[in-house]
């Protein structure tokens, strides 16, 4: 590269916009990550162990932190990217706040949102107070102390797959990929917490599609006792003694089945993220029937938008796990590169 | 063994478990596809059976049903239609949006045709 470095804005501070902005940045490009929280991060920030290995979420945080102190990186934190436009001969992006960023390039990374529960008013989430999410239940995690809202401590947990995802009901068709591993992943963590609880998932298909997830599922039966029931729940309801009551069949007996939780987690799917919804129609890119962003070809164009300059990364094309969104980053500035280079 | 002694220890011919794909008849399958095509939506999750009343009282059961029609195992399916009360829980459930309610009406019309030699 000579004279001025190119400049490259990053849309959304999560794992694909940290991968990207510190790949770029290696390569001697100047980036501005702009993230509307108010750190970067992302989702991850309130994971506690990942999966597949169940290491310590702390690891990657550490890593992903350490990525983007960088002296070729301007961080800008609590802003809100809200339209890209072409300017010149490259773009320029609105920012919250009335200010204008110009740049040569930009990468859209604007994650995901979890599917809100309440919308499936069926499970009683926001009515009944032993009802969590699956993102609730790592802040159990993080806190250490898995307990029901009257502060005492669960002898049954049911965890609840497909939540908001494969689901016409809530206009969500698509599985959202890692849910079916986090419920593994968290139902083994619950049972080595508290060892004299008894845990169940809820699933219509196990999808146990990255390398180590299927050792992962069988290590739950294998040695923590991890129930598994083939159907999809129905509804929820609190009986006398304050227990909530499910109803489901067992579609592998063929017979109806109903039991007493504890606490019954929603394995919550992951939905475009609203903030990018909103950037993607105030600056003309194309969404999928998912809502997700529409790349120009599911197989070689993953990265790209139709709009020149601008390229996408992570999670807001489609649910993937962490290893999947660096890839996907790591990709996105090969192709922006690639995109310079010819500038 | 004679044949008084078989008999004791329950040695009668039994039908066959086997679903016998290439022997059986999907013409019904057919007439529903056709008449209520959300059928092919099932994706065997059992919300519908979990939510049926019927089906907590009988053997009914709407998810093995709709596998009976595609397997074209005409026998079983038989006794199911006529369980059903048409209330139309199950419908509220449904994650695929599979019309059920109207699977079982067009399901049951197919066997009458059937049994006409109407199909
Ligand atoms: C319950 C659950 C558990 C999971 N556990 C694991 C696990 O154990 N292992 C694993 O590999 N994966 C796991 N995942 C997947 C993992 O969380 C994702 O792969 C990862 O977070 C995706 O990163 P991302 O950068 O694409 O999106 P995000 O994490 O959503 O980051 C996007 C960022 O962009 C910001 N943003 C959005 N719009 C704008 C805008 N317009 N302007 C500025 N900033 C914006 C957001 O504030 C956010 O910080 C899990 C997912 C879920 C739902
Ligand atoms: S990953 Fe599993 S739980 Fe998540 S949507 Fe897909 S099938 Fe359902
Ligand atoms: S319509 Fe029939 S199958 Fe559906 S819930 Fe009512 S009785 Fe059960
Ligand atoms: S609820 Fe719908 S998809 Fe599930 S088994 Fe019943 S008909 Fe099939």
């Amino acid at each position: 590269m000579k004279g001025t470095p190119q400049h490259v804005i990053i849309a959304g501070g999560g794992v694909a916009g940290i991968e990207a902005a510190g790949t770029l940045a290696d390569l001697g490009y100047r980036v501005t990550l702009v993230e509307k929280g108010d750190e970067p991060g992302g989702h991850i920030l309130q994971w506690h162990a990942l999966f597949p290995d169940r290491r310590p979420a702390g690891e990657v945080k550490s890593y992903l932190r350490k990525r983007i102190e960088h002296r070729n990186i301007n961080i800008i934190t609590r802003t809100t990217v809200e339209k890209i436009r072409h300017h010149g001969g490259g773009v320029a992006v609105n920012l919250s706040g009335g200010t204008e960023e110009k740049a040569d390039a930009v990468i859209v990374a604007t994650g995901f949102e979890l599917f809100d529960a309440r919308r499936k008013e069926e499970y009683g989430y926001g009515i009944y107070d032993n009802v969590i999410t699956s993102a609730e239940l790592e802040e159990m995690f993080n806190r250490n102390r898995i307990v029901k809202a009257d502060g005492t401590v669960p002898s049954r947990i049911g965890l609840i797959h497909c939540v908001g995802s494969r689901d016409e009901k809530v206009n969500n068709n698509h599985c959202s990929k890692v849910c079916c591993v986090t419920a593994v992943k968290q139902a083994i963590e619950i049972r080595k917490m508290l060892p004299s609880c008894e845990v169940f998932c809820f699933y219509m298909d196990m999808r146990m599609y990255g390398p180590y997830y299927e050792e992962l599922y069988r290590e739950a039966q294998e040695f923590h006792n991890v129930n598994f029931i083939r159907g999809k729940v129905s509804e929820a309801s609190v009986n006398i003694n304050n227990r909530l009551v499910i109803k489901v069949e067992d579609t592998l007996a063929g017979r109806p089945l109903r039991m007493e939780l504890d606490i019954m987690v929603l394995m919550v799917g992951m939905e475009m993220a609203g903030s990018g919804m909103k950037l993607a129609e105030a600056s003309g890119m194309k969404r999928g029937i998912n809502r997700f962003l529409e790349t120009t070809d599911h197989h070689y164009g993953n990265n790209l938008s139709s709009i020149k300059g601008v390229f996408y990364a992570g999670t807001c094309t489609a649910p993937m796990n962490i290893t999947d969104t660096i890839s996907h980053a790591r990709a996105a500035v090969a192709e922006t590169v690639r995109y310079l280079n010819g500038k | 063994m004679s044949i008084d002694q078989a008999n004791k220890f329950g040695f009668t011919i039994n039908r066959s478990r086997l679903i016998d794909y290439d022997a059986s008849d999907r013409k019904v399958r057919d007439y529903i596809t056709a008449r209520e095509p959300s059928f092919r939506l099932c994706f065997a999750c059992g919300g519908c059976t979990a939510a049926c009343t019927a089906g907590h009282h009988t053997t009914f059961n709407l998810r093995r049903m709709n596998t009976y029609i595609r397997r074209g195992e005409i026998d079983p399916l038989r006794e199911e239609v006529t369980r059903c009360m048409l209330c139309g829980k199950c419908l509220l459930v449904c994650p695929r949006g599979v019309n059920t309610r109207n699977v079982v009406a067009v399901a049951a019309e197919a066997i009458r045709k059937l049994d006409r030699n109407e199909l």
